[in-house]
């Protein structure tokens, strides 16, 4: 049992990160796409079809940062200072955008319609740092951050960053699509294609830049037999890809927005076949790195937790449910819940 | 190593700064949910119109206070890691699964039902609304259960063993039920009603002396007053009991709250003075003799351990602690006075026309608030120097990053909660001088108002598209 255990926290935790960011992800990039609403009716509207869920898919990103910390002290204790610069940004940024929500209705005041957009397009950014920045792995030694603090600022972390920003706007487009009607939904709905075209180019991207300057990942995926198992996993996410772009010509209600999702979620196993068993992957081809089973915290700690978050997940993805039930249904023109 | 040194004292101040801005909101929402859920219930019982109209008015203020408390509370979870990375290491194994639970048990909850809370009064029958309603007032108590649990076992840890520097888990009943947790817990949520309490009142108080809204305003004021009276008296019992378990379990905060420094020693109430480190001892003291003795022992001649007994290294420092322990008390028995002259003038039956009265309670609202970072100071500058008593002093606790990074984010923190600190509270203060919306849709202009739960229109439910 007990070695099972990190195992089945980062399992937890993977799936805690990957509702986070299919979640807060349509509602930021929805903010992302704040500007192009023509006016305050579209904006409202826009507004109106994430204002009942943004709270409850922010509440997954503070269960990915506290199970990190409960689960693998050690990785959070090293992934926060290396970090700290597009953490606390995320965070200054998520501030303000989250405040706009209930500010832009008690004021008239535009600026708060600025700071929602401007405020989810740094979380994203930052967000996508931080993504580039764990996947490019951190210098450790003694088992504490022992890097420059800016060593998440590169090319490849601005391309994770860029590419983000992509698929928020995607996941946020085709949230449009789902969830209302009219004129805001017919100008979003054009921007899909092109949005839809720029993620592929950056995953294409992000999946070739990485086994070519580590050989540990080209390796992973390259060497038989693991190639064998892994080679539907970049042809499935092709296929997606285009059943999106196909739902998306034919003006699709569903499948648009659940494909994006399915994308993300390729995208993430490619990742951890890429990063496992590293936690903290090493940069590079170098030494160092923290592995799930180092940096997990005690096994009765992981228990104790364990048993709380199996039986009460379920019951928090069945409020989740009843909340995106009791909200169903596309937002209008003018329409409210009040 | 001179930049760990500065770097520490930025990341205390940044500590400092956010905890305190984020701990206004939850005292606020603890309490104005459970108000809400009680306006609520109240009206689906006896069928008032006027209770529902005052659970929506009282729904705006909640929601634009619980996101503010949702937004400054993330920034927590994360700063355990950016600013204080060894401390999240050395008792992560410990007090970690608390705020796991936190998330588990109560932030969840809370998010499930908020929408339901701020959008749904049109959207799902009456009773679902209240029990929407009255499960996030219990997430909001439930998240307060876990977040002091945590602090508690910092305060006074137990249930755990140190193996190489690190604490693991020996007996998960002692930690989360810890030894000063229980009236350390009952001390905070009775101050975060109290808060609520003394804000409705305050409210109530401002419409009658503007003469607006007026039967509104005698449901509040009669509605704060009334707990009011009954918690005020109540704090003062369960503050004392929390002032002696602190004496058993951490004498030398006692001590700095005292500003005692005798070893053992009979010991005076000390009103005034300023307190000497150097020299250990009191500069300027007024005191009641025996008087602190009385209250801490209960005996006129109890001797109370002093600072002297503990070594120089392991004192708090005496007067942060010493003079906001005062003002939280001060505070305190201010309102219990407060509480009573309004009794005493409902009792007589002119509790709205006391406008001396109800002129001091319109301007207590800030009162709850004060006294709650107040005593917040006392117990965690009480602490020091310890971040968890007794295993991992605060010096040691730091991450390894530069001055500069911690320096160059608290003056963002400072200036983007300056920002929405101004803001929050104009609109707060704006949308309460409103006060209470009535009548029909139209009347209020309503179909192009958003979907926001501080927005105050209603539209008919037919005008939703269903799936």
């Amino acid at each position: 049992m007990e070695e099972w255990l990190p195992a089945i926290w980062i399992g937890l935790l993977g799936v805690a990160v990957t509702l986070y960011v299919l979640m807060d992800g349509f509602d930021l990039g929805l903010g992302i796409l704040f500007p192009l609403a023509r006016d305050r009716v579209e904006r409202d509207q826009m507004m109106s079809s994430v204002a009942p869920f943004w709270d409850g898919n922010e509440t997954w990103l503070v269960l990915g940062g506290g199970g990190l910390w409960v689960a693998f002290p050690k990785a959070y204790a090293i992934i926060m200072p290396a970090l700290y610069i597009p953490v606390i940004v995320m965070l200054l940024a998520l501030i303000l955008r989250g405040v706009s929500f209930e500010f832009r209705v008690v004021s008239e005041n535009r600026a708060w319609d600025f700071t929602f957009f401007f405020g989810s397009l740094v979380a994203t950014f930052a967000q996508g740092l931080i993504l580039g920045g764990l996947i490019q792995g951190v210098v450790v030694r003694d088992g504490a951050f022992a890097g420059g603090p800016f060593d998440w600022f590169n090319a490849f972390t601005l391309c994770c960053a860029l590419g983000l920003i992509a698929g928020y706007g995607l996941l946020g487009v085709t949230w449009i699509m789902l969830k209302t009607e009219g004129p805001v939904r017919d100008r979003m709905r054009a921007l899909a294609v092109p949005l839809l075209a720029a993620v592929m180019v950056f995953v294409a991207l992000v999946s070739l830049w990485t086994p070519l300057t580590v050989s540990r990942i080209a390796e992973r995926w390259f060497a038989w037999p693991n190639i064998g198992m892994l080679w539907p996993l970049p042809i499935l996410t092709a296929g997606l890809a285009f059943l999106v772009l196909r739902a998306i010509w034919a003006d699709g209600r569903f499948l648009p927005f659940f494909g994006t999702m399915g994308i993300f979620l390729f995208c993430f196993l490619g990742l951890a076949v890429s990063t496992w068993p590293f936690i903290v992957p090493p940069p590079g081809d170098g030494p160092g790195g923290v592995t799930v089973m180092e940096a997990a915290s005690s096994p009765e700690t992981q228990l104790f937790l364990l048993v709380g978050a199996l039986a009460l997940i379920p019951v928090n993805l069945a409020y989740t449910a009843f909340n995106y039930w009791t909200f169903r249904g596309r937002v209008r023109p003018g329409d409210t819940y009040h | 190593m001179d930049w760990q040194l500065d770097g520490l004292i930025l990341a205390r101040v940044q500590f400092a700064f956010t905890i305190a801005f984020h701990i206004i909101f939850p005292a606020f929402t603890i309490g104005t949910s459970a108000f809400v859920a009680t306006l609520e219930g109240y009206a689906l019982a006896t069928g008032s119109e006027r209770h529902r109209y005052l659970a929506r008015y009282w729904t705006k203020v909640f929601a634009v206070s619980f996101a503010m408390g949702v937004v400054s509370g993330i920034v927590l979870s994360y700063q355990f890691g950016t600013n204080w990375s060894r401390y999240s290491e050395v008792v992560g194994n410990v007090i970690g699964p608390a705020i796991g639970y936190e998330v588990l048990t109560a932030f969840f909850l809370e998010a499930g039902f908020l929408g339901i809370m701020l959008f749904g009064w049109q959207r799902v029958p009456r009773s679902v609304h209240f029990a929407a309603s009255i499960l996030v007032a219990l997430g909001t108590a439930i998240s307060a259960f876990w977040i002091l649990s945590a602090n508690s076992w910092m305060q006074y840890p137990a249930g755990y063993e140190m193996k190489d520097g690190i604490a693991y888990p020996t007996d998960w009943w002692a930690i989360i039920i810890n030894p000063t947790f229980p009236w350390r817990f009952a001390h905070m949520l009775t101050a975060a009603y109290i808060t609520t309490a003394l804000v409705v009142t305050a409210v109530g108080a401002r419409f009658i002396l503007r003469n607006r809204h007026l039967d509104d305003a005698h449901t509040m004021l009669r509605m704060g007053l009334g707990l009011l009276m009954v918690l005020a008296p109540l704090q003062l019992f369960i503050g004392d009991r929390h002032g002696l378990n602190t004496q058993e379990y951490q004498p030398a905060k006692i001590a700095a709250i005292e500003a005692h420094w005798p070893a053992e020693a009979v010991a005076p109430l000390i009103l005034f003075a300023i307190p000497d480190m150097e020299a250990e001892e009191n500069r300027y003291e007024i005191a009641l003799p025996n008087l602190a003795s009385l209250i801490l022992t209960h005996e006129w001649n109890g001797t109370v351990t002093g600072l002297k007994a503990f070594a120089p290294v392991d004192r708090p420092p005496v007067g942060p602690v010493f003079y906001s322990f005062r003002i939280m008390v001060g505070l305190g028995l201010f309102m219990i006075a407060l509480a009573y002259w309004g009794g005493y003038a409902w009792l007589r039956g002119r509790l709205f026309s006391a406008d001396r009265f109800l002129f001091v309670a319109a301007n207590s609202w800030p009162l709850g608030f004060i006294a709650i970072l107040a005593g917040w100071m006392v117990t965690e500058i009480g602490r020091q120097p310890w971040v968890a008593t007794g295993i991992l002093r605060t010096s040691e606790a730091a991450s390894p990053v530069l001055a500069a990074q911690v320096g160059a984010s608290l003056a963002l923190f400072v200036l983007v909660y300056a920002i929405i600190f101004a803001a929050g509270i104009f609109y707060m203060n704006r949308l309460l001088n409103k006060g209470p919306e009535r009548g029909s849709a139209t009347e209020h202009g309503v179909p192009h108002r958003p979907l926001s739960g501080a927005g105050g229109g209603r539209a008919e439910p037919s005008t939703q598209a269903r799936v």
